[in-house]
Order: C-alpha cells, then structure tokens, then sequence
C-alpha cells in the first residue's frame, strides 16, 4: 500500500493536495483497494458547492456504492472528466487521478499527514 | 445459450387458439400494424423444450439449499399455491359487482386482521406492490403526518449505517434528507449517535430489528421513545420479520408504520422481480392517510397502485398464515433462528462471525482475516459453493462489514441441510488453504462460469438485435 508523504488524508480515504488556493481531490490506493473495480464515477458539476465532511459525489464499484466525501468546504472549479468513460483509472493510479478541485476555501476538515494515515488505515484493517 | 428467437423457424407454427366464432373485423386503418410482429415461429414441442431447457440452467429453492441473507428464501408450500389457483380467485375482475368478489374482500378483510394481529398495528393497505414500494409508501404517512400538523421542519430521516440500501434511497424519494448514523461495536443502534443526529427537524427514524447484521437490538423500546420524544415517528422495515413473528410485536416496539414483504415472509415464490405484496401497516393516528382503492374499499384516499395491489400474493400470505396458525407462525420464526444459531456454531471452526454471539435468523460472517491469509475471498468462496450445489450466500452486505457473507438457512431446512453446508464450508476453508488456484475461477461445474462483473458493469449490452 502507497501513501505519498507529499499528500494529505481525510478519515474517510480522500486524499488531498492544496497548491495556490486549489484543493486537489482524490481517494486514497487504501480505498480504491478496499473498494475493489471501480465501475462508475457520480462527479458534481463546476459550480457546485462543496462542504467538508459531506458527499460530494460517489464511486460504485463491482461491491457497493460509496460517497466521495469532500475534505474541504469551497467550489468546485474543475472535474476529472476523464472519469466517466475510464473510471478504472481510479484502481490503476489512485495518486496520479484526481477527480475534483475546489477553489474559494472556507473551512476544511482535520486531516492527517502520510505517517498518521497509514496508521489509520492499519488500525482499520484489523 | 440459444434465445428462443433464435430457434424460430419461418412459417413454422402451433394451434393454440381455439377456432374464431365470431365474426373477424379490422382494426381502424391508424392504430393496424403496417408489418407483422417480430415473435418467434414454433412448434408446441419446441416451445415447450425451450422452456424446459431454461427450467434445467436456474436454481431455486425447490434445487436445494438457498442461504440467500437477507432474503428469506424458505420453501413455499404447495397448498398456498394452490389456493393461488383458485378459479374464484383467478377469474375475478376487480370491478365485477359486489355479490362476485364477497369471497375477495373476505380474504382482504380477513388477511388484514391476522397482519394486524402479528405486526402490532391498527390498519393495513396491501396496495404496494413490494418492499420498497411499501417502504416508500410508509415514509409517505410519516410525511403527510408531519404535514398536516403544518409541521414543515421536518425534513430528515435517520437511517442507520447497516440499512438495507432501500431505506436511505426511499427517505430521499420522499424528499427527505437522510442523515446516516454509524453503528455501535456491536452493530446495534449507538444510543449516543442516535440522540445527536434527532432534534426538531427529525421527521422519522427507519430501521429493521432484527437489524441486518442479525441481532434483536435490546435497547428498541428506549430507541422508539428517543425518536418520540424528538417528536419523530418511527418506521419498522419488514425485512427481518421471519425471525420475530409471533413472538414480538413491531407495534409494541414503538414502531408507527411498518411495511411487511408478504411474497417473503409468508411465503410466496419470490427473487425473480414478482409480482411482490408490500403491505403497509400503521397505527390509528395514521390511518387516514393510507392509500386505499375507493373501489375496492370504499374509502376516499389516495392510492399507490391500482385495486387491491397484487390480491394473489395475499390469498397466499392468508393460506400461509391459517395453516401454520398461531402456533405455527411462532414456530416457523423459532426455527428460523434455531437454524441460523446451529449453522453458525457450526461454521464457526473455520470462519468467524462478524458477530460471535447468538443471532436470530441470519448470521455474518467476515472473511477478511482469511482473505488476508489466503488470498481467497468471500467471492471466491460465494462462487466455490456454487460447485458443490449450494446457493451462496448474500456476499458484500452490509457494507459494515468487510469481505461479507451473510447467511439465512431459514425454518423450512432440516438438520442434515445444514450438517451438509457446514461440511462444505470447511471443505472449501481447507481447499483455501491448501490449494487455493481453481477458488478463484470457480464455478466449473455451472451452466454459466464467472461472468466478467466489472466489464458487465462498465459497458453493459442491454439489447440484443433480433
């Protein structure tokens, strides 16, 4: 299991990178793991208000459907649509796809560094 | 697999009609066909091979053993069938005069007392045509309840977060906004979570108890009054009824409305889309606001289906009810959790349940820890009983649990059933162990091997050109 130390995480398996006032989105190679196929994508649309700690979207994979929790509090200024058509990219490069990015930040969640995270994630395997 | 249109033969055909005796006329010019029909052009014995071929490739609770959690796949016994049969039920028209459907509205009236008796409510609609049609027209009597008191700021609904899919996506039909509470260790309702998700904007709670992790949740009466004093109502989903009916009573729960899935609990044919029977129950208070067929009932309400909703599934719930009878109906759900508890013990050498303790009519067991030590999963391991002539389990649910099974022998299996699943359950533990390889293309032996999910769910072939 990779966990970028550049990265930070959210408690529900978002990961987060924020560079000029931009808050990238993405889910964590834990959860598109824990997930299994990724199937389908449900993306907000650019505009949309986000708030940390609610669903944003979500991800059904061949299991289940799960919500995409937003990390940040803010608007969605781009979305990874990409995604639509190949959603598997989120199981073959879970860091290297994003699927939103927010701008005008307001508040954000308490999020974890790589070391912390990976301890969250042992701690929810056993 | 050969379609039946693919086995048409042009010209080729069977006499099944009786001869016209009337004279022949034509359809005005604007609604007759310009081309024939595309249906398929065969002989009686074809026909009847085809379907027979069909019959050979399914699996059904009449084949063996079906452990289906969540599901309730108990054998329905034939008389319920054959009372389904009837000809005075059968060849009745919902608007033929009263003096014709006395017998109708017996059973009707009748059915309704005994589910009113059993589920602990005061009236019942049989309108909606399954469980989530039922669910959904539940929440709609919380809704109209709350509306009519010119309550308006109630617009959410807890669910918890081992809930049947149906129920968050029910609140949210009904215009609700469904607010998630996690489970307690235990996989019960946490008294905590509960008491900071209510306050004045708390339309209802939805739940099922025993929950879906099969546990009786020991602190209802205390959840119920939580959810009445936040000025709530609470809605009882039927799913689980089979391990408590006759024993315990969702309106002395504290439930208000409850749905029951009758094609499941009192045993009719179901796990082929229906037709189904979601009757909702509720208490005076909310009476009059279910949905009844004016024709039928001559009441003035509203309606979610036409008539009496799917009337045979009723006269077999009602068969179903009188033959067991009191007695019976206690017994069937006792058994029910016997069954479950014993195969449980059973199974419980090799895998673990995710809960150890004694559950009522279904268990779960949770393979991640085996997963981790032999690569096989709880799909592999669902797949692998198919070869040895079981139905899998309910797999990945709920979603509380990681690497699921979740099982439900139910009432109607004997001991060596279950003697027999337990040996091929440590079979196939052992087999994980040892030589794990052909686990993960199982079956081999199916009519059909592993189909390919993710591509089915990625880019699914919905039509076929004939």
């Amino acid at each position: 299991m990779n966990y970028p130390k550049e990265l930070n995480y959210s408690k529900s398996h978002e990961w987060i990178k924020e560079e000029n006032g931009v808050a990238t989105v993405g889910i964590s190679d834990y959860a598109q793991d824990a997930l299994g196929d990724v199937v389908f994508v449900n993306l907000p649309a650019v505009g949309d208000a986000v708030t940390a700690g609610e669903a944003f979207g979500d991800v059904e994979s061949v299991k289940a459907v799960s919500d995409l929790v937003s990390p940040v509090s803010g608007t969605v200024c781009e979305i990874n649509e990409e995604l639509v058509d190949a959603p598997e990219k989120l199981n073959k490069d879970p860091y290297g796809t994003w699927i939103i990015k927010v701008n005008e930040i307001s508040d954000k969640e308490d999020l974890l560094n790589a070391e912390s995270y990976e301890a969250f994630c042992a701690q929810e395997a056993k | 697999m050969k379609l039946i249109f693919d086995k048409s033969v042009p010209g080729r055909s069977l006499s099944l009609l009786p001869k016209c005796d009337v004279e022949e006329t034509t359809l005005p010019k604007e609604f007759a066909r310009t081309k024939a029909p595309q249906l398929p052009e065969m002989s009686e014995t074809e026909v009847s091979r085809h379907y027979t071929e069909l019959c050979h490739h399914v699996y059904g609770v009449n084949c063996g053993f079906y452990p289906l959690g969540s599901c309730t796949m108990k054998y329905n016994p034939r008389i319920d069938e054959e009372m389904a049969q009837l000809p005075g039920f059968t060849s009745i028209h919902p608007l033929a005069p009263e003096y014709a459907t006395k017998g109708c509205h017996e059973v009707l009236d009748t059915a309704r007392k005994m589910l009113c008796a059993i589920s602990g409510m005061d009236d019942m609609t049989f309108q909606p045509a399954a469980g989530a049609h039922g669910e959904f027209t539940g929440v709609l009597l919380i809704k109209k309840y709350h509306d009519a008191r010119g309550d308006k700021k109630r617009t959410k609904i807890i669910v918890p977060d081992s809930a049947h899919g149906t129920n968050p996506a029910t609140a949210a039909m009904c215009g609700f906004q469904v607010v998630n509470i996690a489970s307690a260790p235990n996989g019960c309702v946490d008294l905590e979570a509960l008491k900071a998700a209510l306050g004045d904007d708390t339309a209802g709670l939805m739940l099922t108890n025993p929950n879906t992790v099969g546990i009786f949740d020991e602190n209802i009466l205390e959840i119920t009054k939580l959810v009445h004093e936040a000025g709530g109502l609470c809605y009882y989903d039927g799913a689980n009824l089979n391990a408590v009916m006759g024993v315990v009573r969702p309106g002395d729960m504290g439930f208000d409305c409850i749905h029951m899935n009758l094609h499941k609990t009192f045993a009719t044919p179901h796990g082929g889309g229906g037709p189904g029977a979601g009757a909702v129950g509720c208490k005076n208070f909310l009476k009059e606001f279910l949905p009844h067929s004016t024709l039928m009932d001559g009441k003035e309400s509203s309606q979610v289906r036409s008539f009496a909703g799917n009337f045979l599934v009723v006269v077999r719930a009602l068969t179903y009810i009188l033959t067991l009878g009191r007695e019976g109906v206690k017994e069937a759900a006792v058994n029910a959790v016997l069954n479950a508890n014993y195969l449980q013990e059973r199974i419980k050498g090799s895998f673990k349940p995710a809960y150890d303790r004694i559950c009522m009519h279904e268990f779960v067991l949770d393979l991640s820890e085996f997963k981790k030590e032999t690569g096989v999963s709880a799909l592999d391991i669902a797949k692998s009983l198919i070869d040895r002539g079981m139905h899998p389990p309910t797999m990945y649910f709920p979603l509380i649990v990681h690497e699921a099974l979740m099982l439900e022998p139910t009432e109607t299996e004997s001991k060596e059933t279950l003697d027999m699943a337990a040996e091929v359950f440590h079979d196939l533990y052992k087999q994980a162990h040892t030589n794990p390889e052909p686990m993960h293309s199982a079956p081999h032996n199916a009519y059909i091997g592993r189909p390919d999910e993710v591509r089915a769910a990625r880019t699914p072939v919905l039509q076929k050109k004939l």
